[in-house]
């Protein structure tokens, strides 16, 4: 778990990165994130890692789920009188929840971008790239069905901010990685991580719905 | 003062269990949970009821026998205090006290309030010691300093008191925080690194076919710990483990 | 009867090393056809059956709890003795055995003394290459402190957790045996009864605690690791488990009791708070070198404290009895164990106590927590600091050194030592008689050994400080793995035990019987604990720190009549074959109820005041203890023969050619 979650907060950043070129939303703008897609979905390196971010996402996934399931059954009779906010916080003990919130968006997600890009109908800009772009600002913009789009994102995203705030520090405690020291710096950073990253991928579909009008 | 009780009663392992209300009244405010539990047991007793089943021994926090859950948490509300430990003034006149067994699949229930815990027993067999015979021959105790640090740390795990409530406050029902205790000690102190890779393998192994849950880092073992052994002996394990299995030949 | 202690011959130094020159061994082919029984799983016990698995006997250990870790031993706080010398403070073999014969008050044998401090040294050693993490300095060597009674530091230790760290240290040992099945480990059985076939123990009758089914178990040794049996005054500083079962039933089957009225009572504990109390707890002795104890000088200010009219801190100095240091000027506060408890006592049964019920005496830290703070101030360069800032500069003091201690205080009492006095009172703590045994640590029943707190044979009338961890151990670990050998070799070819034998029968009925009478007697009146405190409470006022001849009568006759009715009248719900901790309770209770008899019968025999022991018809004119002796230097092993009242006294005699017999003198 915490390998591959590890690698996918890097590529939370990577992602971030590429999606903040949607705040310029002029034809320039549009046009040097779609040639920026197509080098995404087609530079062979790029390519080989992006095989590892599915494979990760499905380990994760699936291991997270096996976790949940024996976790269960390491108590089969339950307590009538439970306080866990006593010893612990929510999202700690909600990440098989978080994660499977999680999943179902990159789900819908993926069909609707990743998809798309690969094998939908989708136009080209005057670059002659696929103009995904488009597609992104018309799935945000697009009435009450883009309204949804938007609000599903944003809880997404504040599901993988909860994921994030026990997952980023917990990683390194699975790893060993423990020091008197350093130990307290990586949660800070942690917990910071978990707020701005998923803030940021927040505000896109936001700003784009705002730029309609 | 006077109380509500709601108390798990179960007539043996194969029974089926429930909550069972009481009312016990004059509780004095000096007098520990568990004397609180004697008295309701004498009034039991006094009318021909069967008194309620609970473990417990030292009644002074060390031996690791009481293991009550207590309004939802291990040992009661109190910080690194065990059950024998905790007294009546931190309670209100007229509260209702939930008090049910730990509960985890490894650690089934006998009777009532009393749990089966020789799967712990069982995982310090696994690997829990050095393997060096008596004999009037070892090292004399100088022969190899340890660093103070080190030496303290060691003590610091090395007082976990194997009462299990690490286990019962996991929402896995994980026991990391015990093993890891032992594991820790014996790999801070000179003495244990002879046979450091396989115990940590060993003894890991033994906690799964248990039937323990995995550890998810929640963190609520240490917060409930009596004894107030820290999240660092999990890591330390799972660095142990790690290397372990990595360099392992077999 | 003539007892036989066979200490070797030779010079003191020399005893232990010829023994074990000259000692049968069993060779290890035939190790391995041999069982060996151990009851209990304390430092005596988890340490026997680990060494006696190691060299390749088959061990069955029992345990009543649930685990081997839980032995009572695991609440030892303050340190094991060993005469390492570490500090280069003159410590010696010669001095530890000094030492303990002395703090004993003359009542040990000399050549088992001498052992234990012989192999004192070889226990830390051991327990280091365990992984018990002792307390050390920072050049990474052991560190040590001091104990009273001494005037070396030799007192090895972990924090206030000496005994849970020694004990989880011999667990382990136990447990690697556990493993390798050298060791079976019963937990949650009671042993129930010993079985002695043509004159040797050869096995025992066990209860198991969660069926109730009874098992016979057949060995060719049993030993006995049962512990203390302070519990007979129902509250002690012992487990509520503790008990003395496994001893008397051994007592009654034929082994010797030894000096049954030698009881230490700990004079720091925390007091009695109500009716509702079910165990005390002990405050550590070091807490006497920084507390001063007193009680106020006028008996009108004592009842205005018990009524909650007054406070301590507004009693002025002058109002002030600091009693020990009163009366013994050279070593104060510091006195020992036993001479400091009783002085509590006369305080407060005159009328002095400071507590609701009136038995309870301050130790107060006001005047260390402002030493500590004068010297602190002047460390850090304050000139005239505040009573305010020196208060908090001694607070933080004696927080570093105490503040575990302090920090339990206040859980159980809800006072903050810090500001008011902490209120302490003497209670049972250990006791130094238990089943006569030989250098070989085996009872007057052959086959049948006892170590550790269940036997008698090292501390004499009194146990000094982080003397009981040492002796536990060095019994378990280094004294019979030896002689358990000796009687051994002869077993060789007895081949396994047959449990069918009709010895087992008969003790199984018994076992039986007396549970089937308990269960279906006709009264049905009153719980366990109900007569167990009244039991307690009979030995407490005339069995406990003084003793004299017409209350020790009295206590005789009332313990015969309590015992009757107790057979008749307790009540034990739920039934006998599944687990009934009623049941367990009872069957204890029972055993207790003939020992305090014996207590008594022994206390009353025993004309003389030492050590624990304090008749009051014995005491110089200043009342201190008045040993006797001409007349009383022996051992009373009392002979089991049907009934406590018929006991019958056998003496052994204590020979002293290394000593001299000394009055202790505190003033």
């Amino acid at each position: 778990m915490s390998l591959t979650g590890l690698f996918l907060i890097s590529f939370l950043i990577v992602h971030l990165l590429g999606n903040l070129q949607l705040l310029d939303l002029s034809v320039e703008g549009q046009e040097k994130f779609n040639a920026y897609a197509k080098f995404m979905t087609t530079f062979p390196v790029i390519k080989i890692v992006s095989y590892l971010l599915y494979f990760s996402i499905l380990f994760h996934a699936f291991d997270g789920l096996l976790l949940v399931r024996q976790n269960r059954a390491a108590r089969p009779e339950r307590y009538k009188s439970w306080k866990p906010n006593a010893n612990s916080v929510w999202a700690s003990r909600n990440m098989g929840l978080l994660g499977t919130i999680i999943l179902a968006f990159i789900i819908l997600h993926m069909s609707q971008f990743w998809y798309t890009m690969h094998w939908g109908e989708i136009g080209m800009d005057s670059q002659g790239n696929k103009d995904l772009a488009a597609v992104v600002i018309k799935t945000y913009q697009d009435g009450s069905a883009g309204m949804i789009m938007v609000s599903l994102y944003v809880i997404a995203m504040a599901a993988i901010a909860f994921h994030l705030w026990h997952g980023f520090a917990s990683a390194f405690q699975t790893l060993g990685l423990n020091h008197k020291r350093y130990t307290p710096v990586i949660k800070t950073v942690g917990y910071a991580f978990s707020v701005i990253v998923p803030l940021a991928y927040a505000i896109i579909p936001v700003f784009i719905l705002m730029a309609k009008n | 003062m006077d109380l509500k009780l709601k108390i798990w009663r179960q007539a043996n392992a194969n029974s089926k269990g429930e909550l069972k209300d009481y009312n016990i009244s004059d509780v004095s405010e000096d007098s520990s949970f568990l004397e609180m539990m004697d008295q309701l047991n004498e009034e039991l007793i006094e009318k021909g009821d069967e008194p309620v089943a609970f473990d417990h021994d030292c009644r002074e926090g060390i031996c690791g026998m009481c293991s009550m859950h207590i309004n939802g948490e291990p040992h009661g509300p109190e910080n690194e205090t065990t059950t024998c430990q905790l007294h009546m003034r931190k309670f209100k006149d007229g509260d209702t006290i939930y008090v049910e067994p730990w509960r985890a699949r490894a650690f089934p229930v006998m009777k009532d309030l009393v749990v089966n815990r020789d799967a712990m027993d069982r995982v310090i067999q696994a690997g829990g010691f050095v393997s060096v015979n008596t004999s009037g021959n070892t090292l004399d105790a100088n022969a190899i300093p340890v660093p103070k640090a080190n030496a303290d740390e060691a003590f610091n795990a090395a007082t976990c008191i194997g009462c299990g409530a690490c286990v019962a406050a996991c929402p896995n029902a994980s026991a990391m925080l015990f093993v890891s205790a032992k594991v820790s000690q014996l790999a801070l102190l000179p003495q244990g690194q002879v046979e450091a890779k396989d115990r940590v393998l060993n003894m890991v192994n033994q906690m799964d076919l248990e039937g323990f849950g995995n550890c998810s880092n929640v963190g609520a073992c240490a917060e409930e710990c009596p004894k107030g052994i820290s999240l660092e002996n999990i890591a330390r394990m799972n660095r142990e483990y790690l290397s372990a299995s990595i360099s392992s030949e077999k | 009867m003539k007892l036989d202690s066979k200490i070797p011959e030779g010079p003191l130094e020399k005893k232990w090393q010829n023994h074990k020159a000259n000692i049968r061994l069993v060779n290890p082919a035939n190790k391995r056809n041999i069982d060996v029984i151990v009851v209990g799983t304390g430092l005596a016990g988890a340490s026997a059956a680990a060494s006696l698995a190691e060299m390749g006997y088959n061990v069955k250990a029992f345990c009543f709890q649930d685990s081997p870790r839980r032995a009572h031993s695991i609440a030892a706080q303050g340190g094991i003795n060993a005469a390492k010398n570490y500090q280069n403070d003159g410590d010696s073999v010669y001095r530890l055995f000094y030492d303990t014969i002395k703090g004993g008050d003359y009542r040990s044998r000399e050549a088992n003394v001498y052992r234990l401090a012989e192999v004192s040294a070889n226990i830390i050693d051991q327990a280091v290459a365990q992984g018990v993490p002792f307390a050390r300095e920072y050049g990474g060597n052991l560190d040590n402190r001091s104990f009273g009674g001494v005037q070396v530091s030799r007192t090895f230790y972990a924090k206030g957790q000496t005994g849970q760290q020694l004990l989880l240290g011999a667990y382990s040992a136990l447990s690697r045996q556990i493993a390798k099945g050298k060791v079976k480990l019963y937990n949650r059985h009671e042993m129930m009864e010993v079985v002695v076939v043509d004159g040797k123990a050869r096995g025992i009758i066990a209860r198991n605690l969660v069926t109730g089914e009874i098992q016979r178990h057949g060995a060719h040794a049993v030993v006995l690791a049962s512990g203390g049996y302070g519990n007979v005054f129902f509250l002690s500083t012992n487990a509520m488990g503790s008990n003395g079962s496994a001893a008397w039933k051994a007592h009654r089957k034929g082994a010797l009791f030894a000096n049954p009225c030698f009881t230490q009572i700990h004079p720091t504990c925390i007091p009695v708070s109500g009716e509702h109390q079910s165990k005390l707890t002990l405050m550590s002795e070091s807490l006497r070198n920084d507390g001063r104890i007193w009680v106020p000088k006028d008996r009108k200010d004592a009842e205005a404290i018990r009524a909650g009219k007054l406070k301590p801190t507004d009693l002025p100095e002058e109002k002030r009895d600091y009693y020990l240091e009163r009366r013994y000027p050279s070593f104060g506060n510091l006195v020992p164990r036993d001479v400091a408890s009783r002085a509590a006592k006369e305080r407060c049964d005159e009328g002095f106590g400071v507590n609701k019920t009136g038995e309870a005496v301050y130790l107060d830290f006001a005047a260390a927590i402002e030493r500590y703070g004068k010297t602190e101030a002047n460390i850090q360069g304050i000139d005239n600091p505040s009573p305010e800032k020196i208060r908090e500069l001694g607070t933080k003091v004696v927080e570093a050194k105490y503040g575990n201690l302090f920090a339990m205080y206040e859980k159980i009492v809800d006072d903050n030592p810090y500001e008011t006095p902490m209120m302490i009172y003497p209670a049972v703590h250990y006791t130094m008689g238990g089943l006569w045994v030989d250098y070989n640590l085996m009872t007057s029943v052959p086959g049948l050994f006892a170590l550790g707190e269940a036997n008698f044979s090292d501390h004499g009338a009194n146990r000094l400080g982080a003397s009981a961890l040492m002796q536990g151990l060095a019994d378990g670990y280094f004294v019979i793995p030896y002689t358990i050998g000796d009687y051994l070799a002869d077993e060789i070819r007895t081949g396994e035990i047959d449990t069918n034998h009709e010895a087992f029968a008969a003790a199984e009925n018994e076992v039986k019987g007396n549970i089937d009478k308990l269960m279906n007697n006709a009264g049905k009146k009153h719980s366990v604990d109900y007569y167990h405190k009244k039991l307690g409470r009979i030995m407490w006022d005339k069995c406990g720190m003084a003793r004299n001849a017409q209350g020790l009568t009295e206590a005789i006759k009332e313990i015969q009549e309590l015992r009757a009715e107790y057979w008749d009248n307790v009540k034990i719900p739920g039934k006998a074959d599944e687990m009934n901790p009623e049941l367990d309770k009872a069957m204890r209770v029972a055993d207790f109820m003939e020992l305090g008899e014996l207590m008594c019968k022994d206390a009353l025999e025993r004309e003389e005041s030492c050590g624990g022991h304090f008749r009051e018809e014995y005491q110089t004119e200043e009342g201190e203890a008045l040993r006797r002796d001409e007349d009383f230097a022996f051992v009373s092993a009392w002979k089991y023969s049907g009934d406590p009242s018929t006991t019958e006294l056998v003496k052994e005699d204590l020979v002293f050619e290394n000593v001299e017999l000394k009055t202790r003198s505190y003033k």
